[in-house]
């Protein structure tokens, strides 16, 4: 486990510790640890000297605040109507295939997390997904296959 | 009429000097720049334009010495992505129609509320604000911009909900009034504005009102930048002059089979060939902030709607019933009809729900869940039920 004590005093010295610091410092301990653990959330509130609560309560209102356990990549594949015309189900189910995992789960190893999302602004390019932050647009299964290969590579 | 194909034009991916026209616009006096913004017709390039000469005539007028200028950069509408080809070209016509709204309506800061989605954009953009700032340094004039990153969330794309996110709260939307010109993000006066909105402002103050109204029809002025996805042989972003038919449209960007065009995408307002002819595209007609879906013959239209009613169900913040629970039942109603578990005449009922969630919800995401329900159900009733 991480040291969260460490990371939230960084993060609130960063952002600073009153309550409009709360998103900049949960989205910080997501994008260094991929999902924030009660542990995390107990000493957020500390930081900010507002109830655990109302940090659970805010993280648990935004999908890409994660308070459940996800791997490093997390994988979110859009299934707004226009990637759902052009081939997102063939997408989901190369996933599904590859990594041996089914949507909303995560891989034992803790790699990869496979997610659907709504429309994440790439309809003229679609189908699309998200890797953590990292767009791929136009994919085929081979282009996925491709993709998460090189994922895997950076183990 | 005789059909001469749409006006493109090329506006707001232009580069332009921006010391230029900020210069110009900082010697102007607040009233000066709003008139010119009033007299171009400017209308909010979101979604559900109001006028934004008005909104900085409000803003301003506020005697608060602390206010806002706040960009709206959530972009979440299905089919919506002009927002972000915008901030990835032009940047600095973003950062300086913030400037120029900070001048107008006399607030030193602003803050650009980025979608999450687009963080992978955030390194270039914050790069870019760095070289607006020193310009703005150098002109001597005294403005900062910051950014605040949502967290997937479409509903923080409606303005009071956005301003609690950047609080620092779940977005939930406010009551209204008060208004965010009285009472916006930290509770102070706010402006916020689309990205588009913005940039367009910049190109008003550099060319004037009088070249911009040339531009669109009286209630619909100027160009607008579309998204257009779907079954088109060209999906992508393309800036157009407003008033054009859906007819002239989708003889344009149409695959040749379009059977329907949902304009304004989940939240906007489906349009049935038959329609085409005598549908203008603008606050005349269709409004839109930008979405354009053509579906093709090949398409059900009740796997569109059904896709729309699961993501209103999953976007709605939950904080009032009608919204809720209606999205909810709209869902599985629709469902129901599908799966002949009750008579289609169930439907009439669903749109009935449909037209008190729009009078009952408290924000516009409840509001406009009847749009496409209304007219997707009404237009292709046999594609819902068989
Ligand atoms: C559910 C919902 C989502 C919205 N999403 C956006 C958005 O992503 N971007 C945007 O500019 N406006 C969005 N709006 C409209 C804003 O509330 C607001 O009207 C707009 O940002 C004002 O800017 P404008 O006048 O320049 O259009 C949304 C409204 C609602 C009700
Ligand atoms: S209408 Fe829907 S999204 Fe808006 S406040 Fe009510 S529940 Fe929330």
């Amino acid at each position: 486990m991480y040291e969260v004590e460490d990371l939230v005093k960084n993060l609130s010295l960063k952002y600073g510790r009153s309550r409009r610091s709360l998103m900049p410092i949960l989205q910080g301990i997501v994008e260094k640890h991929n999902y924030l653990t009660d542990e995390v959330m107990v000493e957020v509130a500390k930081a900010l000297d507002i109830s655990a609560a109302e940090v659970y309560g805010t993280a648990s209102f935004y999908t890409f605040l994660d308070t459940q356990v996800r791997g490093k990549y997390v994988i979110r594949v859009c299934k707004t109507i226009t990637c759902s015309m052009k081939g997102k189900g063939e997408i989901m189910q190369t996933i599904e295939e590859m990594l041996k995992i089914r949507p909303g789960e995560t891989t034992p190893d803790r790699m990869f997390s496979l997610l659907e999302t709504n429309c994440i602004g790439w309809c003229h390019k679609a189908p699309a997904m998200l890797i953590n932050e990292m767009p791929y647009t136009e994919l085929t299964s081979e282009k996925v296959v491709e993709i998460l290969k090189s994922y895997m590579k950076t183990k | 009429m005789e059909n001469k194909g749409l006006n493109k034009v090329g506006l707001i991916f232009e580069n332009i000097d921006p010391k230029e026209v900020l210069t110009k616009a900082f010697k102007m006096t607040r009233d000066e720049i709003i008139q010119q913004v009033l007299d171009s017709g400017l209308k909010g390039r979101g979604g559900a334009g109001f006028p934004t000469g008005m909104k900085w005539k409000f803003t301003a007028a506020e005697k608060d010495p602390e206010k806002y200028i706040v960009c709206n950069a959530d972009e979440g509408e299905p089919g919506t992505f002009k927002d972000r080809e915008i901030l990835d070209r032009v940047a600095y016509k973003v950062y300086g129609g913030m400037a120029i709204a900070g001048h107008t309506i006399g607030a030193k800061e602003g803050y650009v509320y980025l979608r999450g989605e687009y963080k992978f954009l955030l390194p270039k953009l914050m790069k870019e604000l760095d070289d607006f700032h020193k310009m703005i340094d150098e002109i001597g004039y005294d403005f900062r911009i910051h950014y605040r990153m949502g967290s997937g969330a479409y509903i923080c794309g409606e303005e009071s909900a956005l301003f609690e996110s950047i609080e620092g709260f779940r977005g939930e939307p406010r009551n209204k009034p008060p208004y965010p010109t009285t009472s916006g993000v930290f509770c102070k006066p706010t402006s916020i504005n689309n990205v588009e909105t913005l940039v367009t402002v910049m190109m008003i103050i550099r060319d004037g009102a009088e070249s911009y109204v040339r531009l669109g029809t009286k209630d619909s002025r100027g160009s607008k930048v579309f998204s257009i996805s779907g079954d088109t042989p060209t999906p992508g972003i393309f800036e157009l002059e407003l008033g054009m038919t859906v007819q002239e449209f989708v003889k344009e960007f149409g695959d040749g089979d379009t059977k329907a065009v949902q304009v304004g995408g989940a939240s906007g307002f489906c349009v049935p060939r038959k329609k085409f002819e005598n549908t203008i595209i603008g606050f005349e007609g269709v409004p839109t902030g930008g979405s354009m879906k053509l579906f093709n013959s090949s398409r059900s239209m009740y796997n569109v709607l059904h896709n729309y009613l699961d993501f209103f169900t999953e976007e709605s913040c939950g904080q009032c019933t009608p919204c809720r629970v209606g999205c909810q039942q709209l869902l599985k109603g629709v469902e129901k009809v599908k799966k002949g578990e009750v008579k289609s005449t169930y439907l009439n009922e669903l749109v009935k729900l449909a037209d008190t969630m729009k009078i009952a919800s408290k924000c516009g995401l409840g509001q406009s869940v009847g749009n496409a329900f209304r007219t997707i159900v009404e237009n292709f009733r046999e594609e819902i039920i068989y």
